[in-house]
């Protein structure tokens, strides 16, 4: 195989200063947003009592989630030994620590005390999942970071597959985090499932190879270099595989769910009369973010097609946008049984009632913040670390 | 970093040796120093020798009546708190704080209607304290479940763990308060039992009062350890339950007749 | 030279001594605000020098003994800083602490240091001859009412109409 040389991003001025302020401008946009809710409380938004965690947290997770997801492709090249995704593992790594980096921007944000983060830093209840994801999430820089770093350094080469190891398991440790921020809210009934957690393992695959083939097929064209098909091909048919194990994650959850007589309310409210809910899960996740994507990277007749490789990937991410959408918020909207066996007639306090929720314009402009900072990250970073591969050309003396 | 050169260990010393002191008079005879001490019930602070609780009679709760949700909402200043200017009505009703709400029922078969005041029901394995990241949601020792809003950073993940619906989260501007309950912009918050009135050795809620001052009876406040408290003895005497008894959470709340 | 190194010295001895004099006008007794509980009392529940250097340490001590223990009559009380600091204007209408200028945000401000106590904490004092214990006007609270269940003529929250198509979406099992 022929020597790997990296270099750092470099296009003309124009397209990637361009392309850099387009970015900040959308951050800028974000943060004023930020400020905007945080300084007249979050009323201005669309989140209640009712519905606690609205949109910014829908981005937040999706986020955090994919983040993991993103290392992957550096797993399965240094973990696993696939010499085929090795030379993509500074690439996947710095798109981890960015897509993290934007999530938790995102999160932190929108706390009703931002200005308190300190204290978050300080005080801690190591009960709360939320206090694991607090370490979960900075070790997770720092360990990404040292793998970057051994991956990019000769000088620490030799540590490079006991770190990647390292921050495989960490990855896992941290999705799993994640999931059960919702796994373990006994309360109400659409969270109340173990299988939470692994789902959003394979969630997270699925996510964050979706976000790395969008980039790194946007890096590329932006930088100018080629990527092989035969590459492009084995990243296709991995997404393809870990498209189909999120539906039939979703399909367990679901009959999960409906083997336990007590859940049935709220799955048929998910599944069948939600409104706005189920027409997400079913043409949301399913479809658009399931159906559509298998056939675009499965049907011969794109077998080589960007485009459709790019279409199906941003449309995963658009399915699972929708698939977090319904778990985050569906989830609320469908009111906790405290009387099994009684109707509520009346209440000051809408229970036993579906709540409603309608996103606002500053929640959403915070969340594509978030995913600006992420990109603006990558940009910056591939711009001045050695991540990206001259080029990916397909090796010729290797069988594919 | 200016604080600690500035001042150095003179006042740790002073008030290590304090703390020695004071424990040391504690132990051998804290009858004789609190009475020297600034007189009165609170300063000894609270004792896991009591635990806190509420039973609701709910075949006395009125229909229609709202007098402890009223007197809630003085009690703690939360009727000072103002709708902000252009917000819509039907926002507002979403987002505004409730620590006591009233909720009336039908048997799904029977068509037994029964009302009831709900509100934190003072766990004594509550969830929000479990999830909380940063401790700021809290058990006190003597059962009552708060949050210390010097800590809150307004996650809200306690909200999402409350099987009863019972916090809120303020969503705006707070111009008014009262001394006893403070509270502001981007804090979660919830029925404290009126620790204010209990830290100053008082016996009665103010939903409690409200609900006598009706002629209606159905709320008692009182120590669920002490056998001989009213509480103890009417729910020796009566059958209660816990609502969502399932999720075991040793509720400090007990209703009869649901 | 040697004249001018004198006037130097001089310049710098006036201005030194014109600084001192003002410093210690600023930090003298008069930083109390006048019309205050606190202006005729002789010193505050330590001296003055101790609680200007350590009244923050000493409030938040206090204050987790009071939420976490249940101590209520602490030694150093924010409850007490605001009845003895707060100033009054011409109606005598109490003036919030926290305003521009008033003792707690006059020095804050100086200082550049965050006052965040009373984004929570009542600004004025309580006016304790009323049991509701609050010098706010009636028609405050008069204003709107927050009574929960409705009263007659009282427009409803959610119309029976309203409730039982939301009913209608979850009840069917």
């Amino acid at each position: 195989m022929k020597k790997m040389h990296y270099r750092e991003l470099w296009c003309s001025s124009p397209r990637y200063w361009g392309g850099l302020s387009l970015l900040g401008f959308i951050i800028l946009i974000g943060l004023g947003a930020a400020f905007y809710m945080e300084h007249s409380g979050h009323y201005v938004t669309g989140m209640s009592n009712q519905i606690v965690w609205g949109l910014p947290h829908v981005f937040a997770i999706f986020l955090i989630v994919a983040a993991s997801g993103a290392l992957n492709v550096a797993s399965i090249g240094s973990v696993f030994g696939g010499p085929m995704y090795k030379p993509l593992g500074p690439f996947s790594s710095l798109l981890a620590i960015g897509l993290l980096a934007g999530g938790l921007m995102v999160l932190v944000l929108d706390l009703g005390r931002a200005d308190r983060l300190i204290v978050a830093m300080t005080s801690y209840n190591f009960k709360s999942i939320f206090t694991w994801n607090i370490f979960l999430y900075s070790g997770f820089f720092v360990i990404v970071g040292a793998y970057l770093w051994t991956m990019l350094d000769r000088k620490v080469e030799r540590f490079k597959r006991p770190v990647g190891f390292a921050a495989f398991f960490w990855r896992l440790a941290l999705t799993t985090g994640t999931g059960s921020i919702f796994g373990f809210l006994v309360a109400r009934e659409a969270y109340d499932a173990a299988v939470l957690a692994p789902m959003f393992i394979i969630m997270s695959f699925s996510y964050g190879l979706a976000f790395f083939i969008l980039t790194l097929i946007s890096a590329f064209w932006w930088s100018g270099r080629t990527l092989g098909d035969v590459r492009l091909a084995k990243l296709k048919n991995l997404l393809g595989v870990f498209v189909g194990s999120v539906m039939y994650f979703a399909l367990v959850y679901y009959l999960t769910n409906l083997y336990i007589t007590q859940h049935h309310g709220v799955e048929r409210f998910i599944l069948l009369e939600g409104g706005i809910y189920t027409i997400m899960l079913w043409v949301g996740q399913i479809l658009v973010g399931g159906v559509i994507p298998l056939f675009l990277l499965y049907s011969p007749a794109f077998a080589t097609s960007r485009t459709a490789v790019s279409t199906a990937s941003l449309l995963v991410l658009i399915g699972g946008f929708f698939q977090l959408y319904v778990i985050v918020i569906g989830g609320q909207a469908y009111p906790m049984s405290l009387f099994p066996g009684k109707e509520v007639i009346q209440s000051a306090f809408f229970d036993g009632v579906v709540a409603s929720y309608v996103p606002s314009l500053p929640e959403a402009l915070l969340g594509f913040g978030g995913i600006a900072v992420s990109m603006t990250l990558v940009a910056v970073g591939a711009r001045m670390l050695l991540v990206l591969p001259e080029t990916l050309e397909d090796p010729t003396d290797e069988c594919p | 970093m200016s604080k600690s050169t500035d001042q150095p260990e003179m006042n740790r010393r002073e008030f290590l040796g304090k703390t020695i002191v004071a424990a040391t008079a504690a132990t051998v005879a804290p009858g004789v120093l609190l009475s020297v001490a600034k007189a009165g019930p609170e300063q000894k602070g609270v004792t896991s020798d009591v635990r806190w609780g509420l039973l609701i009679d709910t075949n006395k709760c009125a229909d229609g009546c709202t007098s402890c949700v009223d007197a809630c909402h003085t009690e703690n200043g939360i009727d000072l708190q103002e709708k902000p200017e252009g917000h819509s009505d039907a926002m507002w009703e979403q987002q505004r704080v409730q620590w006591i709400r009233k909720v009336k029922l039908q048997d799904k078969l029977t068509g037994e209607q029964t009302n009831l005041p709900l509100m934190c029901q003072h766990c004594e394995h509550p969830p929000c304290v479990d999830v909380c990241p940063t401790g700021a949601s809290f058990k006190r020792a003597d059962g009552i479940v708060m949050v210390d809003r010097h800590i809150c950073i307004g996650c809200r993940y306690c909200m999402m763990a409350c099987p009863y619906k019972a916090r809120s989260f303020i969503h705006e501007e707070v111009a008014n308060q009262l001394v006893r309950a403070p509270r502001g912009k981007g804090c979660v918050e919830s029925c404290t039992l009126c620790v204010h009135r209990i830290d100053d050795g008082g016996t009665t809620t103010a939903c409690q009062d409200a609900c006598s001052s009706e002629g209606h009876n159905a709320i008692v406040f009182g120590d669920l350890k002490d056998p001989n408290s009213d509480i103890s003895k009417a729910l020796k005497e009566q059958s209660s339950r816990q609502i969502r008894a399932d999720l075991e959470l040793n509720t400090g709340v007990r209703y009869t007749n649901v | 030279m040697r004249s001018s190194t004198g006037i130097k010295q001089l310049a710098g001895l006036l201005v030194g001594g014109l600084l001192l004099a003002l410093s210690t006008a600023v930090l003298s007794e008069s930083a109390v605000t006048k019309g205050s509980k606190a202006a005729d009392l002789g010193a505050c529940v330590a001296p003055t020098e101790e609680m200007r250097r350590n009244h923050m340490d000493y409030l938040q001590h206090d204050r987790d003994l009071t939420v976490h223990e249940g101590i209520r009559g602490v030694k150093y009380s924010l409850a007490e800083c605001v009845d003895c600091h707060a100033g009054k204007d011409e109606q005598q209408k109490p003036i919030p602490i926290n305003a521009p200028g008033q003792f707690c945000a006059g020095c804050h401000e100086y200082m550049a240091v965050s006052l965040a106590c009373f984004q929570c904490h009542r600004k004025t004092p309580e006016d304790k001859t009323t049991s509701l214990g609050d010098a706010l006007d009636d028609k405050a609270r008069a204003g709107h009412s927050l009574g929960l269940l409705l009263d007659a003529g009282q427009q409803p929250m959610l119309s029976p109409a309203e409730f039982a198509q939301l009913h209608a979406l979850i009840q069917e099992d």
